[in-house]
């Protein structure tokens, strides 16, 4: 689905280059759900960034979906859920849920049956009339995930989505997220600063370290496909967790 | 919780009314006094008594100061006590004004929204044409006026159409200015969002600049529909034109008639305060339409 190689991405600044990627080589393959974590600074939104053709690359080469990120975004191969849920305030839910098959030139009828499979999916059923500001903060994330899904992109690009939200917000969100996985089939990368929430959701965690911003550390998940939120508390979960975490101290400078 | 003091808005409107009357009051009396003294010595009156004198300041014909009373009878007898079409009625000259700031704020909120999204689309459009209309509100418009005036009416145009184009030179900088800003507001999330759906420059700018803006027009078009009435008035100055609240304010100092003069001064007090009121209304309306948090 993504294949990097040799990617990397300085960015110019008034103060000096800043390398905020360097010699990135990764697949994510077909119906995987990978995780990036890292410290901030580390280049894991950048990355999300390229692939979804908002940054350009300086070095290096990339394919999303066998073409370029260029192409990909041309042709909708991807949704993406920002850190924010950016819902316009001005439309409700089911019109904030419209905006891209407005925009991809969806007839009428059929938008209304992705709005309502899209809000079925995230559990929002019964909210579609609703202003954004009189949704909790996990709801709005839910209704933007739902705009990320209503034109049924293989690829969904998720940046921090739940790094807002308090913790018991975020572990439902999370195991929603799962089964939504589970049932869309489709391929997830998802940036995020949270060691539990990496382990428990991926199928691929990729660990990242800054200054160079750089992958560290590639690590293939052995827990079984269902997880059930209990996982987190297995021999097998904190082996994985401690992986990352020695990856992310390995990568880590503790001299500034 | 209810607080009846606190709602009281009408009563604490009232209030600063009526002190407003009083502080009127008490400055015609002080700045008419002498006047009417002189008069008196002039006219070898004498042994006028405190209450007559007290009762001749406040109903002098051409006072230098008229009391409220005297405005508010003399506006009551020129629109109420006037038929419309009257050249003595305020209605009438109300009319004329108001025809032409309307045309006037209408052409220059349509003119000021295309130049905006003009400079909002095109960085050379923002470097060349900003300083040129900022440069065109450092003139001053009592300069301009009277030249647009005598060029147009050179040419065979005259009436509404001079005074709607001065409305327009006014009006049109409020709504560039705001607009420009407006337009210019997303969030960069917002934008990237659209980004990542491929949208085109349309659909950015009907989906997501334009009702981002919306809030700012609103605001624009208060300030632009007051410069408008502004426009219109300092329009109906210049000599020739015999129409109008301008013309009006003009005749009446021509022959000191301070109450006429503050009678069409509240008129056009009058339609300034009624035409925001008009403007706030319709973002009110279109606030609720956007679903905006109450």
């Amino acid at each position: 689905m993504v294949e990097a190689k040799g990617l990397g991405l300085t960015f110019k600044t008034a103060d000096g280059d800043v390398i905020a990627l360097t010699d990135v080589n990764l697949d994510i393959r077909k119906g995987e759900f990978v995780s990036f974590i890292g410290p901030s600074g580390c280049g894991k939104t950048t990355f999300l960034r390229v692939i979804a053709d908002l940054e350009q690359p300086t070095s290096g080469s990339i394919t999303v979906n066998g073409t370029s990120p260029a192409d990909a975004r041309a042709n909708r191969s991807y949704g993406y859920v920002f850190q924010a849920p950016a819902l316009f305030p001005w439309r409700n839910i089911e019109r904030n849920v419209a905006l891209p098959l407005e925009i991809m030139g969806y007839g009428a009828a059929d938008r209304k049956d992705r709005i309502e499979k899209s809000l079925a999916l995230v559990n929002l059923e019964g909210f579609e009339k609703k202003f954004p500001w009189q949704l909790s903060g996990g709801m709005q994330q839910r209704a933007s995930i739902a705009r990320a899904l209503a034109f049924d992109a293989d690829l969904l690009l998720m940046d921090e989505p739940f790094g807002a939200l308090d913790e018991i917000v975020r572990d439902h969100l999370n195991s929603e997220l799962l089964k939504l996985w589970a049932a869309t089939q489709k391929t997830i990368a998802f940036v995020t600063h949270s060691i539990p929430e990496a382990v428990y959701l991926s199928t691929k965690i990729v660990v990242m370290s800054p200054r160079p911003g750089r992958v560290t550390d590639v690590i293939e998940s052995t827990l079984p496909a269902e997880r059930p939120l209990e996982i987190r508390e297995t021999p097998e979960f904190l082996a994985i967790a401690h992986r990352v975490r020695e990856g992310l101290r390995a990568g880590h400078s503790y001299d500034e | 919780m209810n607080r009846p003091w606190r709602d009281s808005s009408t009563l604490s409107v009232l209030i600063v009314v009526a002190a407003l009357l009083v502080v009127w009051y008490v400055a015609a009396i002080l700045m008419n006094w002498s006047g009417v003294s002189d008069f008196y010595q002039r006219t070898d009156v004498t042994g006028v008594t405190f209450g007559q004198q007290f009762n001749d300041v406040l109903n002098q014909e051409k006072p230098l100061l008229p009391a409220p009373h005297q405005v508010a009878s003399e506006f009551w007898n020129s629109t109420v006590g006037q038929a419309v079409t009257s050249k003595r009625s305020l209605v009438y000259h109300g009319w004329q004004t108001l025809s032409a700031t309307l045309l006037g704020f209408v052409m220059g909120t349509v003119f000021g929204i295309g130049l905006a999204v003009f400079i909002v689309h095109n960085q050379a459009m923002d470097r060349s044409l900003m300083p040129w209309i900022i440069a065109s509100q450092t003139v001053p418009i009592l300069a301009i006026a009277p030249m647009v005036i005598v060029v147009l009416n050179a040419v065979g145009i005259s009436g509404l159409i001079p005074k709607a184009l001065i409305s327009t030179y006014l009006s049109f900088f409020p709504v560039v200015v705001g607009m420009v800003k407006g337009f210019r507001s997303p969030e960069s999330i917002q934008l990237d969002l659209m980004r990542t759906y491929n949208a085109s420059r349309f659909d950015v700018f009907a989906k997501l600049r334009w009702p981002t803006a919306l809030p700012y027009l609103f605001t624009s078009m208060k300030v632009g529909v007051a410069a408008s009435l502004v426009g219109a008035i300092v329009g109906e100055l210049p000599a020739g034109t015999s129409n109008g609240i301008g013309a009006r304010l003009l005749a009446g100092s021509y022959y000191g008639q301070t109450v006429q003069i503050w009678s069409a001064l509240f008129a056009a007090a009058l339609l300034a305060g009624a035409l925001i009121a008009i403007v706030g209304l319709a973002e009110r309306i279109t606030n609720t339409r956007l679903g905006v948090r109450p």
